[in-house]
């Protein structure tokens, strides 16, 4: 688990394992989150058709993967939150690849 | 996994917040990270659920969903986008000064996380007062006409806004009560190095909420296509 970029302190006996980031990694983990508003900002000013959406959700999607991995220290967390987390996201997936295999397909029509 | 043992002298030094039922700190730091992420899986399917009937209307109304955006102050969005994503760093940098034992350093970075999340609701409620004044606000309040045809529409847009940036808001609250309750522990030395869990399970819903916003910002705020006047 341990990385050139973690800090490793080891405490008393059976205390909980300390990863402590290293400041810069929280501070360019900001910059890109602030970065990626702007584009969000930016994208939305033009009109790219169909692409609109999709930019603006790949990057929400990148901004929320960077808060969880780093602000949430996932990335140091144990696999059976891994499995709790990726499993969370598959029922997200499931409600949502189900109502719209239902919606997107009542009328023969391209909304 | 230890054997439990009947020696005295294994409990004789406890620390005074290890829970009874945890043979250890590093066990009930993992097992309560555990159960703060199941509390976030529900919070997730919780948001879900609105966000996808959001998603079926914008489908099937794009030109309401978009002039419904229109409707919102865009750069407000983003400047509360950016004040969330600062009170996310502090509340990180919260956690790693209760990792390194630094309880005024924990403190102070708590308290910033509350002012930056104040900000936020400041700002929100600034919109919320405008929106009520411009008449958008769903229900017998709401006289926003400027595309008739589109009206009844732009109201169920409005409807998923305010239940959306409501709810939100509301996790916003109960955040910020929870970090006046989290200032005054760290200000009576209850973290360190050995006992900062709770920090960082206070931070984990903290981050949840400004992901949250991180995906209403686009969604209420930016959606490309509007032609009205």
């Amino acid at each position: 688990m341990a990385d050139a970029t973690t800090t490793d302190i080891e405490h008393a006996e059976h205390a909980p394992h300390v990863h402590v980031t290293p400041l810069l990694t929280y501070f360019l983990v900001f910059l890109a989150l602030a970065i990626g508003t702007i584009l969000t900002v930016a994208a939305s000013r033009y009109d790219l058709g169909m692409w609109n959406t999709p930019i603006a959700l790949v990057i929400a999607t990148i901004k929320a993967v960077l808060v969880i991995l780093f602000f949430m220290h996932v990335i140091h967390s144990t696999r059976l939150t891994w499995v709790v987390i990726i499993a969370s996201f598959l029922w997200l997936g499931v409600l949502f690849v189900l109502t719209f295999a239902d919606y997107l397909t009542r009328v023969w029509k391209i909304y | 996994m230890s054997v439990v043992t009947n020696d005295p002298s294994a409990h004789e030094h406890h620390h005074p917040f290890l829970q009874h039922h945890f043979e250890d700190l590093g066990q009930q730091h993992e097992a309560s990270t555990l159960g703060m992420w199941m509390f976030l899986a529900t919070e997730i399917l919780f948001f879900g659920g609105v966000l996808c009937a959001y998603w079926i209307y914008r489908v099937m109304y794009p030109e309401a969903w978009a002039i419904g955006a229109a409707q919102q102050i865009w750069w407000l969005g983003a400047i509360n986008t950016i004040v969330l994503i600062i009170s996310s760093l502090t509340m990180a940098l919260a956690v790693r000064n209760a990792q390194l034992g630094r309880r005024m350093g924990t403190v102070a970075m708590l308290i910033a996380t509350l002012f930056f999340g104040s900000i936020f609701l400041g700002v929100k409620a600034y919109e919320y007062t405008k929106h009520w004044q411009e008449g958008l606000f769903p229900g017998l309040a709401f006289h926003w006409n400027e595309v008739p045809a589109l009206a009844p529409k732009v109201q169920l847009f409005m409807t998923f806004y305010w239940t959306l940036t409501g709810l939100h808001a509301l996790h916003m609250v109960i955040g910020a009560g929870l970090l006046l309750w989290f200032i005054w522990r760290a200000w009576a030395g209850h973290f360190g190095p050995e006992y900062y869990g709770p920090v960082e399970i206070m931070g984990l819903y903290w981050h949840f909420v400004d992901i949250v916003w991180i995906f209403l910002f686009p969604f209420l705020y930016l959606i490309h296509g509007a032609h009205h006047g």
